[in-house]
């Protein structure tokens, strides 16, 4: 008996500590890598972000998964079993994300997720019960596209997207469209990223001699093929995806992006937004947070996703913490709930929403369609 | 597909060719002299290109600092080695090109402003800082295992690949540049119309392959490399120091690929990573001519520039592949034909 009351006095003690416990966030995002110009503004955001939420310090890990499935597993793994984190953010990418799914499952560890895929919280898989994700699906932007090329009389339609996940994940999301929208598809041309020349797709796509020509690829590799189209005199619109929205496309395309339109966070035209928009106050007092710490100009939407994960959480945790205590199984069952009932949360691409059966949460308030005009982002009303 | 693509492509095909060509030159310059399969050929493209481009933008390339850091590692190995084996005389030598060469590139750097510079002198301020690495990352990463196997060159070799790659994100970000092109001309010649930089790049790919056939040809150096390439205990009985030849054939290599950065950035973009594409391009040109000969090599160099060409415009989702795969028939037709001799190494 005597025994019995020391094992409990033990736990009581231990409980004790628990309850000064600090709330622990594992981030795994791709800093290095082909995906590096989304990673890197990231890592740069969750630095800006709050240590206290709730009156309980919040302690970030913070590993590099180099773009690789197998290492974004790995950290969370790490993560999870050695430094028992209440909250997976993270990855960047759809592969890596979509890997993790299994494993914070099994943990039970709540994770909301960089990357654009909607398959990373597909409702009719339950394991997504514990995921969730701030950047807009695929399919939002491409329904954007579509609606913009039919409202301006395009008809025919050429293809040209990088040869991976990213550019097949647009071409699909994208011909879904073409019969609700009447136009056709003549062309569908991949390039990869490390390309030096897409001169034989861009002459096929100007033999096809499409009214426009979407182009899906991300950050500065997408400039190639509109400037070789551009070289090669084609006339006709071209349409971007929200993958180059940061400012060094704009450096590397120069002239020869100028008049593209693009489905884009609000974030990345905020100074345009009327002022009735809530995102417009949102995103401003971000950029101006983030150009104070990264220099002016330096402002990428990339970063404001690791922002919008952020204001989740400071939304979520201080009534999961009503619950239950960090470090506890109870308080990650809880930090899940409280996410999952976000509600009116204005983050810096979007409004969030949330719902059992919607883990994004974003309406059509989350996507503004831009133009490159004069070296600048401009928004196309 | 009609005669005017056919003439665009075979225009496209022969302008990255080139490049190819002159990067599997260099290859098989380095395998010849030192038995080193050079992986981070490619980087030094990437170096070359983005270098320039950070004048342009009025940057400080990160290179600066790479080669000034590199210098100071090289100097003391350098003057330690020589104050053991009691050879004090060759200090001013190792001070003045380790130490005082990238202390002056870096003064050039800071107190003239490159970002004013004519475009001929940002060139040739990017070479000046990007080429000398080639010689120091020799005496740095191979020179103490130059006796060893190929196999375990080829090992550092990717050691060396994945720590400049690291070290281009770091310098230079994960964005691309490009740079203005020499010359805006295009020329009109019926069908097509040919850019004044696709001439650049092939006149000067031509003229780098001639001035190289008159380097080996006429001068002691070059015939010294070859020399060491033929037989390198033959050449070392000769006289020949086989530490210089590896040094000179890495400073040519360093030069030639920092070099075809500086031509193709004006056509394309070029990423931190970008090289070890081409590079893989010239490798298989280089592979073509067996490692061995420099016609061939730079003869399939242009094979692989025009089959990417075509490919991209018959099936863009493959061309890669498609250009990959051309490694195999030629390895199997090279294994059939030619007898294996037993190396005496």
């Amino acid at each position: 008996m005597k025994l019995r009351k020391l094992v409990v006095a033990i736990a009581a003690t231990c409980s004790a500590f628990v309850v000064h416990a600090d709330i622990t966030v594992g981030v795994t995002l791709s800093a290095t890598g082909p995906a590096a110009s989304l990673g890197i503004p990231e890592k740069n955001t969750i630095a800006l972000l709050p240590t206290m939420i709730g009156g309980q310090k919040v302690n970030y890990i913070v590993l590099d998964d180099a773009s690789d499935t197998t290492t974004a597993v790995k950290n969370v793994r790490k993560m999870i079993s050695e430094s028992k984190v209440d909250v997976i953010v993270g990855s960047t990418i759809t592969p890596n994300s979509l890997a993790m799914i299994d494993v914070v499952a099994e943990a039970e560890t709540p994770m909301i997720s960089m990357a654009a895929s909607a398959r990373i919280v597909d409702p009719a898989n339950p394991k997504t019960k514990w995921v969730f994700k701030t950047p807009q699906n695929d399919q939002q932007m491409a329904i954007a596209i579509a609606a913009h090329m039919a409202d301006r009389g395009v008809k025919t339609v050429a293809f040209i997207g990088f040869n991976d996940a990213y550019g097949e994940g647009w071409h699909q999301e994208f011909i879904k469209y073409a019969d609700t929208y009447k136009f056709k598809v003549v062309a569908n041309e991949r390039y990869s990223r490390a390309d030096t020349s897409v001169t034989g797709q861009v002459l096929k796509i100007i033999a096809a001699k499409p009214d426009a020509v979407l182009i899906a690829g991300s950050g500065t590799p997408a400039a190639l093929p509109q400037v070789t189209l551009k070289e090669r005199g084609f006339a006709g619109k071209y349409y971007q995806t929200h993958g180059i929205a940061n400012n060094d496309f704009l450096r590397v395309g120069g002239k020869n992006v100028e008049g593209t339109y693009l489905p884009a966070g609000p974030i990345l035209v905020a100074a345009q937004l009327p002022d009735s928009n809530p995102i417009k106050k949102s995103a401003l007092a971000y950029i101006a947070k983030y150009e104070a710490a990264h220099g002016k100009g330096s402002i990428s939407t990339f970063g404001g996703h690791a922002w919008d994960a952020g204001l989740l959480l400071q939304n979520a945790v201080p009534t999961a913490l009503k619950k239950a205590q960090p470090g506890t199984k109870e308080f990650r069952a809880a930090l899940r709930d409280a996410l999952e009932g976000t509600k009116d949360l204005v983050g810096v691409h979007g409004v969030f929403n949330m719902s059992p059966s919607d883990h994004l949460g974003y309406d059509q308030r989350a996507r503004v369609m831009v133009t490159i005009d004069k070296g600048a982002w401009k928004l196309d009303k | 597909m009609d005669l005017q693509i056919a003439l665009l492509l075979s225009q496209d095909g022969i302008t990255n060719g080139a490049i190819y060509a002159l990067l599997s030159l260099a290859l098989v310059l380095v395998f010849a002299v030192t038995r080193v399969i050079f992986i981070p050929q490619g980087e030094f493209v990437a170096f070359g290109a983005l270098t320039l481009a950070s004048f342009q933008a009025g940057k400080t390339p990160g290179t600066l600092w790479l080669l000034v850091g590199a210098g100071v590692v090289v100097a003391l190995l350098d003057i330690t080695m020589a104050l053991r084996s009691g050879a004090s005389r060759r200090i001013p030598r190792i001070v003045g090109w380790n130490l005082v060469y990238p202390a002056a590139a870096a003064a050039v750097v800071f107190l003239l402003k490159p970002s004013e510079f004519p475009l001929l002198a940002q060139i040739v301020l990017a070479l000046a800082l990007v080429v000398p690495l080639g010689p120091m990352m020799y005496r740095l990463a191979y020179q103490p295992l130059a006796e060893a196997s190929v196999l375990v060159l080829l090992i550092v070799s990717v050691a060396v690949h994945l720590a400049l790659v690291g070290l281009g994100l770091l310098f230079f970000g994960a964005e691309g540049s490009r740079t203005p092109s020499f010359s805006d001309a295009s020329f009109d010649l019926g069908l097509v119309t040919v850019n004044g930089q696709t001439l650049w790049v092939v006149g000067a790919s031509l003229l780098l392959i001639v001035v190289l056939a008159l380097f080996f040809e006429r001068t002691i150096y070059g015939k010294a490399l070859r020399a060491t390439a033929m037989n390198r205990t033959g050449a070392r009985l000769m006289g020949i120091s086989t530490v210089m030849a590896g040094k000179l054939s890495f400073l040519l290599a360093a030069l030639i690929g920092a070099f075809s950065g500086i031509l193709i950035a004006p056509i394309t973009t070029i990423y931190y990573d970008t090289g070890f594409l081409i590079g893989l391009k010239g490798f298989v040109g280089a592979i073509v001519g067996g490692l061995a000969s420099y016609p061939i090599a730079a003869a399939g160099a242009i094979l692989v520039g025009l089959l990417e060409a075509f490919s991209s415009f018959w099936a863009s989702a493959f061309k890669e592949v498609i250009v990959f795969t051309l490694i195999i028939p030629v390895l199997v037709w090279r294994s059939l034909t030619t007898r294996h001799v037993e190396e005496d190494e």
